[in-house]
């Protein structure tokens, strides 16, 4: 029996590993795919400042320079309590507009022995819109200043080139343009990303009123990613001037077809708040 | 069939005995590639290794996904553009630890070791001497330690900031307790 033993030597060099269940990370390069947000959160204790701009519509041609004239900000400050809570701030000159978010990650796609095929997240926005309205006779739908929305976030990266997002949404309004119209408006946005080289994605995203005020389109929008370093610099192409939940999904007027598009861009930069233990003590 | 079976593995359990394996499912790999302009390190406490008090085998193998940087974008680039650890989930290392027997494992202390064999990282494999430190602790459980230095290129890992904002040499530092 001794002998063997000796004869049948272990070899360690025989890989006898198991798959392992692994986290997919990075189904989308940035918190927000154009206008509205991705399953993607900021790490934990990362601070994520983001600067947005959305220009005038192209179709203002050489007197407004292509829409250059007639620009919007919006700051917006996102940090991540866990690796899957994290919540922001943001204040926009579009409607001066302050908006208050909370994202939170409840599922989270993984490969390996029984796998979770998507990443699903719920995110609520409040959106509070500040701007002074001095016509005496408008209607409670530009005076009620209170909007929330609420989404679940179901995304599946195919692999390292390609994601798709659906996001069921419902945008909460107090008053409406007409006292028929829905207070609660439904719609369903589909987003996409396609890496095209190592640090480029470009990126769509559409949302599909369900029961559109009148007058008003749905929102359709084209993006380039542009990773660099601890930057993701996002360039884009839209029909929505408005940047919130409300104002993009449910406000948007302009027309592809008419020129409507406006330019606009995100660039974001984090910031490591709290160190991950390893990280504390010095190398 | 069955009784055989059972007999076969009780034979590898006096294998097991007969044959001293050491092991850990917690090993640290420390890895540094930060340049004047960033700090670039990662940490992975998830190494495995296991080694053979026969004839000095050594296995180490840690999962890329595995390493934990401070910044997420970061971590992100390093398994997307550099690592591709979707195609190259593992780097691991086999090999033998070189003169063993001259090392009395039940005495406390530490002892230099060296051990050969070979290197894969990103789909390349390398032969190479790395050499550490074996330290029989008081409570009779077993340390090692080592420090390598690699060259990115070595490795086929490339992208444009390797030479500037990225070191074109990574230190790998090993750390593991062995039950």
């Amino acid at each position: 029996m001794h002998s063997f033993s000796l004869n049948a030597q272990t070899d360690l060099f025989k890989d006898s590993s198991s798959p392992v269940k692994e986290k997919l990370r990075s189904t989308f390069k940035s918190t927000r795919i154009v206008s509205g947000h991705s399953v993607e959160n900021v790490g934990k204790g990362i601070l994520d400042f983001r600067i947005s701009h959305r220009f005038g519509s192209i179709s203002g041609g050489t007197y407004e320079f292509f829409g250059l004239d007639n620009a919007f900000t919006r700051l917006a400050l996102d940090y991540g309590i866990t690796d899957r809570l994290m919540v922001g701030i943001s204040r926009g000159t579009y409607d001066k507009e302050f908006t208050a978010l909370l994202k939170y990650k409840i599922l989270q796609q993984t490969t390996g022995p029984s796998a979770m095929p998507i990443t699903m997240s719920y995110v609520g926005t409040g959106m509070w819109r500040t701007i002074k309205n001095f016509d005496p006779l408008a209607s409670a739908f530009k005076t009620q200043n209170f909007f929330h929305s609420h989404q679940l976030l179901i995304a599946r990266k195919f692999n390292d080139y390609t994601s798709l997002q659906l996001m069921p949404t419902m945008v909460y309004y107090q008053a409406t343009p007409k006292p028929t119209d829905n207070n609660m408006m439904w719609s369903m946005g589909v987003a996409a990303r396609q890496r095209v080289s190592k640090r480029v994605n470009l990126t769509g995203e559409y949302y599909y009123q369900f029961t559109p005020f009148d007058g008003y389109t749905n929102s359709m929008s084209f993006g380039v990613d542009i990773e660099t370093g601890g930057h993701v610099f996002q360039l884009h192409l839209t029909n929505s001037y408005g940047t919130t939940e409300r104002s993009f999904i449910h406000e948007t007027t302009g027309k592809w077809g008419d020129g409507d598009i406006h330019f606009g861009f995100n660039i974001s930069r984090v910031f490591t708040i709290v160190k991950p233990k390893d990280f504390k003590n010095k190398w | 069939m069955k009784k055989a079976l059972v007999i076969f593995s009780l034979f590898c359990v006096c294998q097991l005995s007969a044959q001293k394996m050491y092991s850990t499912k917690s090993g640290q790999v420390k890895f540094n590639a930060s340049s004047a302009l960033e700090s670039i390190r990662a940490v992975n406490n998830q190494g495995g290794s296991r080694w053979l008090e026969s004839n000095g085998q050594l296995v180490f193998s840690v999962l890329i996904k595995g390493f934990k940087f401070e910044n997420q974008l970061m971590e992100d680039h390093f398994n997307e553009n550099y690592m591709e650890s979707s195609k190259f989930p593992k780097a691991e290392f086999k090999g033998y630890i070189n003169n063993l027997e001259r090392i009395d494992l039940t005495k406390a202390g530490a002892n230099e070791v060296s051990a050969e064999g070979t290197l894969t990282i990103h789909g390349v494999s390398q032969k190479m001497t790395v050499n550490g430190t074996l330290t029989v602790l008081s409570s009779g459980k077993i340390m090692l330690k080592s420090d390598l230095k690699i060259k990115l290129k070595d490795f086929n890992i490339t992208g444009s900031y390797i030479g500037s904002k990225i070191a074109p040499d990574a230190t790998i530092s090993l750390y593991c307790i062995y039950e």
